[in-house]
């Protein structure tokens, strides 16, 4: 653990001009990601710029476009329990509801849950060799213990899976990542936003070392009558998924006119396969389309020992949860058996 | 990079980098002279002698560090004391009113809601954080809304039970 200087904030601008002064530096906002890191002397920042007092970036507001913008620093729970979001988005809730515990949900922040690393046990292990924390030392986890680990979009270098559950969420919606930097601002699509591990397992994302995550934009779609957010793990609260999926569908005549579908716990970044939703659209929501588009999602699916049982695993939840998906008012966060 | 950032004056810390850090726990403002690094834990037990606040972990895996700040339930030991500056803070100590135990504290006790012990002040901050959220109705509502404080006795039938007592005479 090593010491380091801190310094508060108040605008946007001073923390773009705070951060771009020492590549070492690093915004804190929750801290819950953050300290951890530290603590096991993983994240070795050299200052902490607090961005917490940043009021700009606190707010939930209803867009001109009728869209909805969600400061980077609304606390996870604020943002769940939201009124517009709760009824307007209500997967995005059910997924932040889905992750971590009540008190770390009251500090964690929007913009921190993006930028969270993995939950890697040899990326934790300080001793071992890891291409994400030393470049180049090497994957213990390809031949090792990789039960947590990735079965899709996986490269030589890192099979290590993004962990949030909100990020989930937001990709089944088609969120938008509002980034301000030294040279102004710019919009992420949010499937651009992380990365896979290709030749490059160290970074996790696409935002610089300069840019703050400033907000999140969810577009002006209502998916608020048909979704469900399914997150299968080792116990039933508490604990990373070992699978999880969002799903946001729209009927029109009991078809399917627009639907969605986002894995986690299954990629080094939220998972979409845009093929098997537009093969989806125009069908009946039912088991045997569910499972069709379910095989053709990990169609190129690998498994590496441990976690072979999250392929056949992720068929059957994303079928389960776009069936859920067609009841949403039988689902209760996390209180119930099954989540 | 620090002594170009000290000639800017940029931070606000003496030589030892320490800076003073206002908190108001349990309705006493202490000014603590802490380095940056300090959790909000530390802060707590070591600084203002208060060992009410469990460590358990110091992960934010165990929920034992539990404080309300500003009302709303934390992990103490995932803060920085610094961050927190200007802030309220309950602890464990602070819940009692006039020696009189909060109607936790007496469910607790007569729920048998603890063994060891240990667990029981983060239980019991989170509880209060959580029935002020007002979020759970049921109990297996509860009982996930509390999965962030974990019991090694395996009290947690025990302190549920507790919490709903509380929470159905509070209503
Ligand atoms: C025990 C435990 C269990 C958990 N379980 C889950 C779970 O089940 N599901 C889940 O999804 N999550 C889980 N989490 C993770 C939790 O959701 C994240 O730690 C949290 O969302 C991070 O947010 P933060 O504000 O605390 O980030 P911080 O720790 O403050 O920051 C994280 C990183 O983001 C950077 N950063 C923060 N804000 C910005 C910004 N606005 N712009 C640019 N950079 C920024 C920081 O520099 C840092 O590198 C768990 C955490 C713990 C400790
Ligand atoms: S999976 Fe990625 S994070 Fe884990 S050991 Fe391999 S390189 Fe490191
Ligand atoms: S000591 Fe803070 S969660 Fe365990
Ligand atoms: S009573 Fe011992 S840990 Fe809970």
């Amino acid at each position: 653990m090593n010491n380091f200087t801190y310094k508060k904030v108040e605008t946007i601008n001073e923390a773009v001009q705070e951060i771009s002064k020492n590549k070492k530096a690093n915004f804190i906002a929750g801290g819950t990601n953050l300290i951890d890191l530290w603590k096991y002397d993983l994240a070795h920042p050299e200052s902490l710029i607090d961005i917490n007092s940043v009021s700009t970036m606190k707010q939930i507001k209803v867009l001109e476009s009728g869209g909805l913008s969600l400061g980077a620093l609304v606390t996870n729970s604020d943002t769940a329990y939201d009124a517009i979001v709760s009824t307007k988005y209500p997967l995005l809730s059910r997924a932040i509801l889905a992750g971590a515990s009540a008190q770390i949900r009251n500090s964690a922040t929007n913009g921190g849950n993006l930028l969270q690393r993995t939950r890697c046990y040899y990326f934790y292990d300080k001793t071992s060799p890891c291409n994400k924390r030393n470049p180049g030392s090497g994957c213990p986890a390809k031949n090792g213990l990789n039960r947590m680990h990735a079965i899709l979009g996986t490269s030589e270098n890192c099979i290590a899976v993004f962990p949030s559950d909100m990020c989930i969420a937001l990709a089944a919606l088609d969120a938008t990542v509002n980034v301000s930097g030294p040279n102004g601002d710019r919009k992420i699509a949010f499937t651009d936003f992380h990365r896979l591990a290709g030749n490059s397992p160290e970074k996790d994302n696409n935002l610089e070392h300069d840019e703050i995550i400033t907000g999140l934009t969810l577009p002006n779609e209502d998916f608020s009558q048909y979704y469900s957010y399914l997150k299968l793990r080792d116990r039933n609260s508490y604990a990373f998924a070992l699978v999880s999926v969002a799903t946001a569908m729209r009927l029109e005549h009991n078809k399917i006119e627009t639907i969605r579908i986002a894995l986690g716990g299954v990629a080094h970044k939220p998972w979409r396969d845009f093929e098997a939703e537009q093969f989806l659209e125009g069908k009946e929501p039912n088991r045997k389309n569910f499972t069709e588009a379910a095989k053709m999602i990990i169609k190129t699916a690998k498994g590496y020992g441990d976690n072979d049982f999250k392929i056949e695993l992720s068929v059957k939840a994303i079928v389960r949860n776009c069936m859920m998906a067609l009841h949403p008012e039988t689902q209760r966060p996390g209180a119930q058996p099954s989540l | 990079m620090e002594k170009e950032n000290q000639n800017n004056q940029i931070h606000h810390y003496d030589e030892s980098n320490t800076s003073v850090v206002n908190l108001t726990i349990n309705g006493n403002l202490k000014q603590l002279k802490v380095q940056p690094w300090v959790s909000l834990l530390d802060a707590i037990r070591d600084h203002s002698n208060l060992t009410g606040t469990k460590k358990g972990c110091d992960h934010g895996q165990c929920g034992a560090c539990t404080v309300l700040c500003d009302g709303k339930r934390i992990l103490s030991c995932l803060s920085l004391a610094v961050m927190k500056d200007g802030s309220e803070i309950t602890t464990i100590e602070g819940i009692a009113t006039d020696g009189d135990l909060h109607p936790l504290q007496t469910a607790f006790i007569e729920h048998d809601a603890f063994q060891c012990g240990y667990c029981t002040p983060g239980q019991i901050c989170s509880a209060i954080g959580m029935l002020q959220e007002g979020k759970a109705h049921t109990r297996e509502e509860v009982k996930e809304q509390m999965s962030g404080n974990l019991c090694r006795c395996g009290a947690n039938t025990n302190i549920i039970d507790a919490i709903m007592e509380v929470k159905e005479k509070t209503l």
